[in-house]
């Protein structure tokens, strides 16, 4: 048998019982009506006790949500969504808690099992969760520590009552509630998600983190976080996220906006793991998000990284707008796909203004009978003189009913611009694998370990504790007999 | 009239056809044969407003004439032709036959003209086929040419579009490659007002070949976009793609490059890359390189850049010496060389050279 097949057999005979974050758990709940319309959308509002802005806001995004498509451009294939047989809000039912000692035990004990500690003793020193369960965020940790400095970390339904100003200010500044069809209908029915604000001048003293799960039965999940730093700020932000193993899709439509100042910095990280669906494709999250940044002063920095290896459907885009002079954008992501899983991904970067840069890293790996895009714009407008951007995009092919594609786009209207761009597409190379396996290294050691020289690049960018967890969840998903 | 696409379609994001459509073509009359048409002393076939006109062509040994159209794309352009289409070249070159160089030479002034170019060569056959496509004054050229190679046929293919300024082109050119058949091609893009060259070239034989390049030269207000689809159908294949595009004024660049790589293409070897230089600041280029790849056994690859003159270039002929103007044109010359590769024939090279320094001189 050629090591080529060897590999696929490996690759095909892993299947997603090794999805370990597949466990559901029973906690009394409260859930709105299924079905979306007008009231629902009141009710949600009604229940976060909002502002009557925020209503109206919610209901602009619906009707105009209403009239809108579904976007149908990206290559991938689903059944329509039946957006009425959903279920919008969905918490647990008791009150919410006001420290972590009032947390439903269940709660803390499903974070426990999913690595996610939320007692504060034991937590990984240096990292505040806040961990959104289905509709509501349901603890969020080090609050003080960080509210020491000046650091607001808080679910975003807590900011609009405490720092309404603030929301007010920012929410729908980086993507309007019309951006797209699946911005629309969070902008409509976003129930939490996490609120960052970091004041001019610091520098947040632990990485902020949250953590996403879908639990309940025929919800979809729809977050909005919003990260403000002000000048000379600078964090660092991760994002994780998992849901049980069920037959049927689940909807997940999140926003995220960045904004940055004057020589602001944000690094946001996810490592997204979101059930996959099983070996025939059946069930797994439908991961629908759109994510922006803006750069909207001088010298600021956004850089985002991703690990993408759950999800049916992924379609991301998260993008920068590199509005001030000297601005930086960075997209660092690694796709695999594997079973039927499909992938479109990839980023924007905005030029707008003078000697602005941005680097895009992406590799893809495609297995099984999975679809893999990136898909990717880079746009210089014509006063971003001396615009800078480099990208690169890889795609690696495991088995021959896997498909791996590339869709940039690449517009240029400064002539005082550079504009690089490659893209390759192969195979694990049989010398390299021979290589490795002449050292004694078994056939899923040395996929895993191309695999993860090939993703190198980019797992280099995640913050340690990611990057740990990053590099298991490629060998969980490659190497079978390891993970 | 089927309907122009429109900026919906995705294949027609960055070429806006209503200047076009805003305006409206009657049947291209009849009108003689300029006096200046290009003669690099082989044979001549000659199109005037879309109609072959014998007596300023060569007689040619092989058959041509024009044959009813059926149209089985969806392709609106093609479509289009399809129902307008009188006239057109159809040159069948037989088995093993080497039929040499042939210059087809089209003529526009007026009107809207729907030529239907086909070529076919038989297994073995060899021809070079150069087209010098130019005119005066406002018209609509949509010519569709159909090429059908057999196994191990090879046809060099050179086409200088350089269409009157104030004109409308709009090329497509298909490709049937069979197994060890080689398509050798280069498009000169240098006229039209608003122009587009839509390749599509299948390799449908194993070990089928195919280098498609092309350099985009414009200025004022121009339009050039340069689209291409190369389908790998079968294993071993391989394509080469080089697009170079320099743009000065309010000039606008296009080029779209898919690679397609069906599930049985395995061993494909396909690499494109395109490059623009930007000469002011008010020109515009816009590239999407595209690989779309169901095979595993593939290597394939793009590049893309855009930038302008690196100035350093030209800082280091100056110093040498070399004027200013001069110097640029050097780098320019060195930047599309490349292009011009598969150019093998002395006298198409010759002619093609020509062009380029002409349009720099007039700029």
């Amino acid at each position: 048998m050629s090591t080529t097949v060897e590999t696929r057999d490996t690759v095909e005979a892993l299947s997603v019982e090794k999805y370990k974050y597949g466990f559901t758990t029973e906690i009394a709940m409260e859930e709105f009506p299924k079905g979306l319309n007008e009231e629902i959308v009141r009710l949600i509002s009604a229940k976060k006790g909002e502002p009557d802005w925020l209503l109206a806001w919610r209901l602009k995004a619906f009707a105009l949500w209403q009239k809108l498509e579904e976007p149908h451009w990206a290559r991938v294939e689903h059944p329509p969504i039946a957006y009425d047989e959903l279920y919008y809000y969905a918490a647990p039912a008791a009150p919410t808690p006001k420290s972590l000692d009032e947390v439903n035990p269940a709660l803390l004990n499903m974070y426990e099992k999913l690595g996610i500690p939320l007692n504060e003793r034991a937590a990984l020193a240096g990292v505040a969760v806040d961990a959104v369960f289905d509709s509501v965020s349901v603890a969020t940790t080090f609050r003080e520590t960080l509210a020491k400095s000046g650091v607001i970390f808080c679910p975003i339904s807590e900011a609009v009552r405490e720092h309404p100003e603030l929301v007010h200010k920012y929410l729908g500044s980086v993507v309007p509630y019309g951006d797209n069809y699946f911005a629309a209908l969070n902008s409509a029915v976003f129930s939490d998600g996490s609120f960052v604000y970091i004041p001019k001048g610091v520098r947040c003293p632990m990485e902020l983190s949250t953590y996403f799960r879908i639990n309940a039965r025929n919800t979809g999940q729809f977050e909005r976080t919003l990260i403000i730093a002000e000048e000379g700020a600078s964090v660092s932000y991760l994002e994780g996220c998992t849901a049980p193993m069920r037959d049927e899709n689940q909807l997940h439509a999140a926003v995220v906006e960045l904004v940055a100042m004057d020589e602001a910095k944000i690094k946001y990280s996810t490592v997204q793991n979101w059930y996959p669906g099983d070996a025939d494709g059946k069930g797994g999250i439908y991961n629908f998000v759109t994510k922006r940044g803006a750069c909207r002063g001088r010298n600021s920095k956004i850089s985002w990284t991703q690990v993408e290896t759950g999800s049916a459907i992924t379609w991301k885009y998260p993008s920068c707008i590199l509005q001030g002079d000297g601005s930086v954008g960075e997209f660092y992501s690694v796709a695999m796909t594997h079973n039927h899983q499909q992938a479109d991904t990839g980023t924007k970067m905005i030029h707008i203004g003078k000697n602005t840069t941005s680097t895009i890293i992406s590799k893809g790996i495609s297995a099984g009978h999975s679809n893999n895009t990136y898909r990717g714009l880079v746009k210089i407008m014509p006063n971003a003189s001396g615009a800078r951007n480099y990208t690169q995009c890889d795609s690696l092919l495991i088995g021959d009913q896997c498909g791996a594609h590339t869709v940039p786009y690449i517009e240029s209207r400064n002539a005082s611009a550079k504009v690089e761009h490659e893209a390759t597409t192969s195979k694990i190379a049989e010398d390299q694998l021979f290589y490795c396996r002449s050292r004694g290294l078994s056939e899923e050691d040395a996929v895993g370990l191309i695999v993860n020289g090939f993703c190198k690049d980019v797992l280099k960018e995640l913050p340690m504790e990611f990057a740990v967890e990053a590099q298991k969840l490629l060998a969980v998903s490659l190497e079978g007999s390891v993970g | 009239m089927t309907a122009l696409p429109t900026r919906s379609l995705e294949a027609w994001r960055y070429t806006d056809l209503r200047p076009l459509d805003a305006m409206s073509f009657a049947e291209a009359p009849a009108a003689s044969v300029p006096g200046d048409l290009p003669d690099i002393g082989v044979p001549r076939l000659v199109f005037v407003n879309g109609r072959f006109d014998a007596a300023a062509s060569s007689a040619l040994m092989f058959a041509h004439g024009f044959a009813t159209v059926t149209e089985e794309s969806d392709l609106p352009l093609a479509l289009i032709n399809a129902q307008h289409a009188q006239d057109g070249l159809t040159l069948e070159i037989p088995a093993g036959v080497d039929a040499g160089v042939v210059l087809l030479v089209s003529y526009a002034n007026g009107g809207a003209l729907h030529p239907r170019h086909r070529v076919s060569l038989g297994a073995g056959a060899t021809l070079t086929l150069l087209e010098v496509i130019k005119g005066e004054g406002v018209y609509w050229h949509n010519p569709v040419t159909d090429i059908v190679l057999a196994q191990g046929a090879r046809l060099a293919h050179y086409r200088l579009q350089n269409e009157s300024r104030e004109a409308f082109h709009l090329a497509t050119i298909r490709v049937g490659a069979a197994a060890d058949a080689a398509y050798e091609s280069f498009t000169a893009v240098m006229g039209a007002k608003l122009s587009r060259a839509e390749f599509h070239v299948e390799l449908s034989g194993a070990k089928a070949y195919t280098h498609l390049n092309a350099a985009q030269l414009l200025g004022d207000s121009q339009h050039g976009d340069f689209t291409s689809v190369v389908r790998h159908r079968a294993p071993d294949c391989s394509s080469r793609q080089t697009v170079k595009s320099v743009l000065s004024d309010a000039a606008r660049g296009v080029f779209q490059g898919r690679i397609e790589v069906d599930r049985m293409a395995q061993k494909t070897d396909g690499y494109q890359m395109s490059q623009a230089l930007l000469l002011s600041p008010t020109a515009e280029m816009d590239i999407k390189p595209e690989l779309q790849i169901f095979a595993d056994d593939v290597k394939c690859s793009h590049g893309a850049t855009i930038g302008a003159l690196d100035e350093e270039q030209v800082f280091y002929l100056r110093s040498r010496g070399i004027p200013e103007d001069t110097a640029r044109a050097m780098l320019i010359c060195a930047f599309l060389t490349e292009a011009l590769e598969p150019v093998t024939h002395a006298g198409a090279h010759a002619l093609f050279e020509a062009a380029i320094e002409t349009w720099w001189t007039g700029k």
